[in-house]
């Protein structure tokens, strides 16, 4: 009985963030159900969403997704500046603290950002390429549910069996079985492994859809510049996530199975491990910042009116900065001292990769230049990320001077540092895309007033929150420490800190709540093209019919769309007769896929190898049942598109 | 367009209430340490910092009026009768200009940054006899070997001024990073290996040493006091704790070693062979890697 006991108070976690966690839980879960059975959504839910293959509508689960876990993360983040508000502050201790920026770091990165790119470029690519899908549209849905049962991993580990709390970079050999007993740290591997497949998944569809579905005329060049920089991004997902599987399946089997990859004691060697996190770490921040880059690159001429300035240096510069991304990543540890002529190599690299950002930077800045500037919400997003993004590329690039790093590494500085490019830069991509494609995905257009309100909370919040963490490191703060004696200096810098954190939050509610009252009372986009914008997409009625597009438009040259309207046009040709579209058919099985990784997943992470095994044997059950299936596509027929075109006013 | 006034205009309050905040926090400027270096080493990681800092300010200057004049010029308003050319979009001297200005900025920082590094692994000052400490991280403390005074310290550290010191790290524990950033940059302390940093100070003073690498729980509280005496005091101290302190017992060390937090201590000795022992017996017992550089 007392075993019983023992496990069970090991297994649900019991503290008054836990318990408050829990209930939480347990309302939203109920209030979810009630809500789905009272109003009989249930079928709607699995034919619509769970089962569906479009490529709009898992974006816009992605997008959901991406901010709940903003949600959650930044939970966590204004709990880390609550704790070091004050010095010897006892509102969190040091176990919670670790957990907390440990979940908060990861989630960030790998639930929040990389879903959040995903999701533009599940929305946007294909109808900006003049595609009906992306390639592998059954493998995309795979790509969603691992990343959400990856993700749901992750997060039930706050209430069942602990938190990881090695950091978001897990190096061994504090995160090996002698210093993190348990299995918090084993719900970091895994969860990450899971969603980890999904993401080489996306890399290699999203590469495919690019280079074979575009429409014809559209050749490379006459891209827009959004699916020229998810191309870049796709090369680097994939080439950079396998460095990622290797490290994080060594040091699972150096913790499940007794190995020494990582572990000092049986000729392992740590090292190693920080090399492979790293050649996929600096990728990383590039496939997040990347697609930001794209969007910006879609805003700018939009809203100035102006066709891009230097389209090509623009294509070059991406491809250079995606190919010299893999040449740096030991700036993350110069301080491992691999010797001057490594490090002097290293840091030249990194510097280097300021070049061809720069060079983009001042080709947004010469596109506005004489052209005529609306500073629409998406637009204003971009005019705070300017000073931002060159606040953040300037310390990046004084932080790649190594004997420089040697007085920055791991001090708030750095803190600084990348809080200012991932914020200043992705968040805000993220966010000017979402506001800016949002009327493409819900046929309504976003009210102004609390988006505005949110916009200049969370920036002037951004900047009191992180410009103190500067001046930090440079008085020898040092990240991760879960306190802080009065005395050093430290304190009100801190506490002006907390206080931005806070304005961000706010932010960040005001940002929700004006998407909750868009919603509440929508203002239907009738045109399809609210913005008076220049690609493809923004041809096609809101939201776009499931098929995209009922014929095939032939492109003739950059900005497709701007062309034909400068033509005259006010619609996609239509005097070419619709033939039969071929579709993929929605399934089941990605998200059941999806449930048996979570199984299997589970079980590894308390090493109930049955229950693992159980899981695993069902995915290949899986797999089997998918190879024989030969039932997958259908055609929509000729009369459907008509009536469908007709809705819409069109024929 | 009244409506949105309001938001802005609490902005700019805000901004001006950060920005006088700042300046009224009242941390005095002895406490940004990496901006009072107090050796050669930290002096010279500093020339670089200013040096870094002010060529990327120029560059950030630029790109915020630039922003600021373009939006202000350009905005679509009634009656702007600034230029509008919605086709121009090519440039080739434009372009050439911010190509070769970042690339000019990149190869004098990369130069000044290369030798740099190759400085820093060399002592700062010519020496026939450098001191030696040795430096362990356990969790959570910071255990000091002198192994030409053969004594030991822990959380706590006794250096003589205008002396180059090789310190020699190691770990007994998850990797950690010896810091002390009035006398120089961090290096990180591995299982395994051991690494070497120089260090000197210039002036007699009471430093604050830190780990920086997260080890756990106790990391926060993993600090130490770095006192730089005149050698003349140096030499008094050691041959007092060389005569008055206890030794370092293996039981001792052992009881260390495990996790926990631990104060001020000194020893007149330690079991011969200690450190090597550490890195061997966490290295598989194979030849000691590192000693390859650090700086
Ligand atoms: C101008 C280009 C950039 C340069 C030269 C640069 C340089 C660096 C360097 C040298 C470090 C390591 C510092 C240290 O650990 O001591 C670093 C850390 C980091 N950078 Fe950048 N960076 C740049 C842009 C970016 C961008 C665009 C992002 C993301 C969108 C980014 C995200 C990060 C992150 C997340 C870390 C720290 C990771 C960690 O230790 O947890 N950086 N950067
Ligand atoms: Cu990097």
């Amino acid at each position: 009985m007392s075993g019983v006991q023992q496990f069970l108070s090991h297994f649900f976690i019991t503290g008054p963030f836990e318990i408050g966690g829990d209930v939480s839980i347990g309302l939203v879960s109920i209030a979810i159900l009630f809500i789905l059975t009272r109003y009989k959504l249930w079928g709607w839910l699995w034919r619509e969403w769970l089962t569906s293959v479009d490529h709009k509508k898992i974006g816009i689960m992605y997008l959901l997704a991406a901010l709940l876990m903003l949600f959650r993360g930044g939970v966590d983040a204004l709990m880390i500046r609550t704790q070091l508000a004050i010095p010897g502050n006892s509102f969190l201790q040091a176990e919670h603290y670790d957990q907390i920026f440990t979940t908060h770091g990861t989630i960030m990165i790998l639930f929040m950002a990389m879903p959040f790119i995903f999701a533009m470029m599940n929305i946007v690519v294909p109808l900006q390429i003049g595609a009906r899908d992306v390639a592998f549209p059954y493998l995309n849905a795979i790509s969603f549910w691992l990343f959400f049962f990856g993700a749901m991993l992750l997060n039930i580990s706050f209430v069942i069996g602990g938190s990881p709390d090695a950091g978001w970079v897990n190096y061994p050999p504090l995160a090996e079985l002698r210093f993190s007993p348990g299995p918090g740290d084993n719900f970091y591997l895994l969860s990450i492994m899971i969603s980890g497949i999904g993401s080489v998944a996306t890399g290699i569809n999203f590469l495919v859809t690019i280079l074979k579905m575009r429409a014809p005329g559209m050749t490379l060049m006459r891209m827009p510049m959004f699916s020229w920089a998810i191309l870049a991004t796709c090369i680097d997902i994939i080439f950079a996530f396998p460095a990622l599987t290797i490290a994080l399946g060594l040091e699972f089997m150096d913790r499940m199975f007794g190995a020494h990859f990582f572990t000092v004691s049986g000729g392992g060697n740590p090292m190693m491990y920080v090399n492979l996190f790293w050649m996929w770490g600096h990728p990383e921040v590039y496939i997040v910042i990347l697609p930001a880059f794209g969007i910006f690159s879609e805003i700018v001429p939009t809203f100035a009116r102006k066709k891009l300035f230097g389209y090509t240096a623009m294509v070059t510069s991406l491809l250079l900065i995606a190919i010299i991304s893999y040449f740096v990543w030991l700036h993350h540890f110069f301080t491992m001292g691999a010797g001057a002529d490594v490090n002097t190599f290293f840091a030249i690299a990194s510097m280097f990769v300021a070049i061809p950002t720069g060079v983009k930077v001042f080709n947004w800045l010469f596109t506005m230049y004489r052209g005529r500037i609306r500073t629409t919400i998406p637009m204003l997003w971009f005019l705070a990320f300017v000073p931002n993004f060159a606040i953040g590329g300037a310390t990046g690039v004084m932080l790649a001077a190594a004997p420089a790093d040697y007085q920055y590494h791991n001090s708030y500085f750095l803190v600084a540092h990348f809080h200012q490019v991932l914020i200043g830069g992705v968040v805000y991509g993220m966010l000017a895309g979402m506001y800016y494609w949002w009327p493409k995905m819900f046929g309504i257009l976003l009210e102004e007033k609390w988006a505005k309100w949110g916009y200049w909370f969370f920036n002037i919040g951004f900047y009191v929150c992180f410009m103190p963490q500067y001046p930090l490191g440079l008085m020898g703060m040092t990240r991760r420490m879960y306190t802080y004696p009065a005395g050093m200096g430290w304190t009100t810098l801190n506490q002006i800190s907390t206080v931005g954190a806070f304005i961000m939050g706010l932010g960040f509610i005001f940002i929700v709540w004006g998407i909750v009252t868009s919603i509440l009372h929508p203002v239907k986009d009738t045109t399809g093209d609210p913005w008076d914008a220049r690609t493809l997409e923004w041809s096609l009625p809101s939201p776009a019919p499931h098929y995209n597009f009922a014929r095939i438009p032939q492109i003739e040259g950059r900005d497709a769309w701007w062309a034909m309207k400068q033509k005259g046009l006010t619609k996609l040709d239509d005097s070419t007769p619709i033939v039969p579209i071929h579709m993929p058919k929605s399934s089941g099985k990605p998200f059941i896929m999806g449930v048996l990784f979570f199984v299997a997943g589970f079980g590894f992470v308390f090493n109930w190898f049955i229950l693992a095994a159980l899981g695993m044997v069902g995915v290949v059950i899986l797999l089997f049942s998918r190879s024989f299936e030969y039932d997958t596509d259908y055609y929509v027929p000729v009369d459907e598109v008509k009536h469908t075109e007709a809705l819409y006013g069109r024929s | 367009m009244k409506r949105l006034k309001s938001p802005r205009k609490l902005g700019r309050w805000l901004l001006l209430g950060a920005a006088s905040a700042l300046l009224l926090t009242g941390c005095s400027p002895q406490q940004f340490s990496v901006l009072n270096p107090a050796g050669p080493v930290a002096s010279s990681e500093l020339q670089l910092i200013i040096l870094s800092g002010v060529l990327v300010l120029v560059v950030v200057a630029f790109v915020i009026v630039l922003l600021a004049f373009i939006v202000g010029r350009y905005r679509e308003k009634p009656n702007n009768n600034a230029p509008y050319t919605p086709e121009w979009s090519e440039s080739r001297s434009l372009e050439i200009i911010w190509w070769a200005i970042p690339i000019v900025i990149v190869v004098v920082l990369g130069i000044f940054t290369g030798i740099k590094t190759f400085s820093l692994t060399r002592p700062p000052e010519a020496t026939s006899n450098p001191m030696i400490v040795q430096v362990q991280s356990l969790d959570w403390k910071w255990l000091f070997q002198y192994p030409g005074q053969k004594i030991a310290t822990l959380n706590y550290l006794e250096i003589p001024t205008g002396q180059p010191i090789e310190f020699v790290l190691t770990s007994n524990a998850p990797m950690n990073s010896f810091w002390i950033p009035q006398l120089g940059g961090m290096e990180m302390t591995m299982p395994g290996m051991q690494m070497r940093l120089w260090l000197q100070a210039d002036k007699t003073g009471v430093y604050e040493g830190r780990g920086a690498n997260f080890t756990g729980t106790g990391f926060a509280h993993m600090t130490f006091n770095v006192k730089a005496v005149p050698m003349a005091t140096f030499t008094q101290w050691v041959s007092q704790v060389q005569s008055s302190k206890p030794a370092l017992t293996n039981a001792e060390y052992q009881t260390l070693v495990k996790p926990g937090l631990a104060g001020v201590k000194e020893y007149s000795s330690y079991p011969a062979n200690l450190f090597m022992k550490v890195v061997m017996k966490d290295n598989g017992g194979q030849k000691p890697m590192g000693l390859n550089g650090g700086m």
